[in-house]
Order: structure tokens, then sequence, then C-alpha cells
């Protein structure tokens, strides 16, 4: 894995995670919601995760 | 990154965060409640439920004539003058009546009329009672009206200038690391620096929507100030110098002209004349649509107050309609329970951040203190020994 891949891959993919999730839920209710909520919810869980890892 | 780069992008960051962290810690501790402003005005009592109806009105909802729901608030209020009247997307049911001494009363009630009956139902405490009142001025305006609003505004560029120095500075400081690494076990310091890096960068894009949409929300009164002083003005321009009407036309026909111009809208809010977002002469019926995007946007619809006749309608100028399109994008409202919560949950993170933030500042004074007296330690031994003596006495 290359440098930059390692270092900015996860941050990218998060971020592009949570725009996508604010932008969805904006477009419509029900189904948009949901997925906008599973969107926004991963750096949410990333976050939590990496904090409360076995050690 | 060079040093010298280095040490400017640390500079940019430790002052930027500095200046505004006392009130970023203030805005996410009083938006954390805000967040559910609904579900504690229910608790509290202070949300109008309107009346239940019977069985068989609920198979056709009965509907009042808008003359008659503006009536039953006169019948409670007959000195005061009709301000604004408006509906909540998801509650039909109800018409919500700000009423006051003149136009611009500041001092105005809210009633609230059922929109099937047209009776009296409830008057709900301004601004969600005296809790949320408070909470909502110490996030909206710290109690200073507009110059609150633009100070706060100032406080989250400054966020947002503290968010993009964070990330310039995380390819430093990540670049030997894992990500999401959290060295436990070595110096408390070392602990919270990798959880300030791992719950800033995870943060990163929703802290950066909230805050700038944060401050464009800030500029909500400049911007309809402009926006008065220009569209409304050049709207209303045909009417200079007449008086104002004497008798004011009927608001049923009025509403039903503006909706026959925009089918398949429905109104959001009226503001009667003399309010800023109307004119003297002038109902401004504020239309908007009914799909989740749609809903978010208002249409605004000019009718003359003397004859009930549509003068003129126009689409929103696009400062408003980034202005309308921030508002849920820093509430946090429109994906429902769910989104609440994630809400919640990165306004505690964010808390973390700043917090964290803070302590790394204070404990590396304290280490560069500690490192700077070491040295002196180091070099005090090849001084002469009485001219230390000397100096202690």
């Amino acid at each position: 894995m290359s440098a930059f891949r390692s270092l900015w891959g996860m941050p990218i993919l998060l971020g592009v995670l949570t725009a996508i999730g604010l932008v969805v839920g904006l477009l419509g209710d029900g189904w948009w919601d949901a997925a906008a909520v599973t969107c926004l919810g991963m750096p949410v869980a990333v976050g939590a995760w990496h904090i409360a890892r076995p050690r | 990154m060079s040093p010298a780069n280095l040490r400017r992008w640390s500079w940019i960051h430790k002052w930027s965060s500095l200046v505004c962290t006392v009130f970023m810690l203030l805005l996410c501790l009083t938006g954390l409640p805000l967040i559910y402003h609904h579900e504690i005005g229910h608790l509290l009592g202070n949300e109008v439920e309107p009346p239940a109806l019977t069985a068989q009105q609920q198979a056709n909802p009965p509907r009042a004539d808008l003359d008659s729901v503006i009536a039953a608030g006169k019948a409670r209020y007959p000195d005061k003058v009709m301000m604004y009247m408006s509906q909540e997307a998801d509650q039909p049911a109800l018409w919500f009546l700000t009423m006051g001494k003149h136009a611009n009363d500041p001092d105005f009630v809210s009633v609230a009329i059922d929109a099937r009956s047209a009776r009296y139902v409830a008057e709900p405490p301004i601004e969600g009672g005296a809790l949320m009142a408070f909470l909502f001025h110490l996030h909206v305006d710290l109690f200073a009206g507009v110059p609150g609003k633009l100070f706060l505004g100032f406080m989250g560029l400054l966020l947002v200038v503290a968010i993009v120095s964070g990330v310039v500075l995380y390819a430093p400081f990540m670049r030997k690391l894992a990500f999401g690494a959290v060295r436990h076990g070595r110096t408390a310091r070392l602990k919270w620096l990798d959880l300030h890096n791992l719950l800033g960068i995870v943060t990163l894009v929703w802290a950066l929507v909230v805050g700038v949409t944060g401050v464009v929300n800030t500029l909500a009164d400049v911007l309809l100030q402009v926006w008065q002083s220009t569209e409304i003005a050049a709207m209303v321009k045909p009417y200079e110098g007449l008086p104002p009407p004497a008798k004011l036309a009927s608001m049923e026909q009025s509403v039903a002209r503006a909706q026959a111009l925009q089918p398949g809208m429905r109104v959001g809010f009226i503001a009667f004349p003399g309010t800023p977002f109307a004119s003297a002469h002038h109902y401004g019926v504020y239309m908007h649509g009914d799909q989740a995007l749609t809903a978010k946007l208002y249409k605004p619809v000019l009718v003359d107050a003397g004859s009930g006749q549509v003068t003129d309608q126009r689409t929103l100028p696009w400062y408003l309609s980034t202005l309308l399109l921030s508002q849920p994008l820093h509430f946090g409202d429109y994906g429902g329970a769910g989104m609440k919560f994630l809400w919640a949950l990165l306004d505690l993170a964010t808390i973390v951040v700043l917090g964290s933030g803070l302590y790394l500042w204070l404990k590396r004074g304290r280490a560069a203190r500690a490192k700077a007296g070491d040295e002196a330690r180091m070099r005090a031994p090849r001084q002469p020994a009485l001219a230390r003596e000397g100096e202690s006495r």
C-alpha cells in the first residue's frame, strides 16, 4: 500500500461517506433517510471502534 | 513538510482554535439539547397538539376558511393586528398566528388555531418556553441580537480555519502511525494527542459542514435586509406614495389566487402588510413544495392587500436559497430519529476534540517549560560554584 493511501485512504473514504449521507438525506424521505443514516453512521462507527478496540 | 511550514501551520492551528474554543464548547453544549427541541418541548408540555377528530370527520377532514382562522385570533386579541400566519410542514391541522400591537411588535404573541374548525387551540410559549429560549439565545446570538450573531459567525470562521489547519497537520503527525492508532500506556498526553487526531479526522466533513452552514445562518438577518432593499423594494415600486389599504382583502381568496398560480405548492407562511416579508400594500404568501427538497425552498407570491389580486411572484435569489438549505444541514432535522442521534454523537465527539485540544495546549506549555528547566540544570554545573551561590542569595 502506498504511503499516501495508508495515510489518507481511510480519511477520504469516511469524508466521502459523510458527504453522501448529508446530501442523500436532503433528497428524500424513507429509504433515502435510511441510506443517509447508514453513510453518516460509518465515521461514527469507525471512530468508536478505534477508541474501544481491545488492546 | 519543512520545519518552517510545520511551525507556521501549528501557529495557525493553535491560535484559530484557542480563540474560538470556549465559544465552540458553548455551541456544542447548547446545541445538543437543541437537536431534540421538539422532544424536550413535548416532555415539558410546550408542544401544541391539534384536537382529535371524530371517526366521521377523519374520513373527510374539514378545512376552515382562512378568514375565519384569522377571525378566531382577532376574537382573542381584538386590539392586536396580524403579523404572520404559518403552518409546519408536518402539521397541516394547525395554523400559528403571530399577532402584535403593530406589524413589527417585538412583544408579539403566538396563537394556535385549529385549521379544520377555526377554533382556538392554545398559546404556545414563545421560542419553546423559558429553558429552550435561554439555550436558543446562548446558541444563536448570546442575547446580543444581530451583532451577537455576527460575532458567533466570526468564531465559526475561525473554527473552519482550525479544522483546515488541523487536516494539514494530520499528515506529519500520523505519517508513521496506522489509521486510528491510539497509543495507550505511554504518556497521557500522547494518548490524548492520538484521540484528538482520530476524532478530529472522523468528524472532519461533518464538522466542516455544520461549521460553514452555521456561519451562513448567522448572516440570515443581513441577507434578508439585502433582499428587502433590492427585490421587495422593486416589487412594490408601483405603489410608491399610495396610502396603505383601508380594508384588507379576503385571505381565503388571496391564497386561492396564489395557489392557482403555483399548483402543487402549499402555503408555508403568510406575511401581513407592514412586516419585513411583505410591504405596506401587500400580503407576502410564501409557498413551498411537498417533496423533501422542495419543502425547504420558498416561492414568494405578492398579493395586493387591498384588491386580493396577485401582483408579482419570483423565485428566491441564490443567497436566500443557500440560507434555507443551510438550515437543515446545520440542524440535522431532515433524516429522522437516526440522523438526530448521529448528530448528537458527532456533537459529543466534537466536544472531545475541543477539550483534548485545549488539554494538549496546556500540557505542551508545561512540557516546554519542563524541558527548558532541564536544559538550565544541564548547563548549571558548568558555571563556577561561587557564582551559583551568589545568584541564589
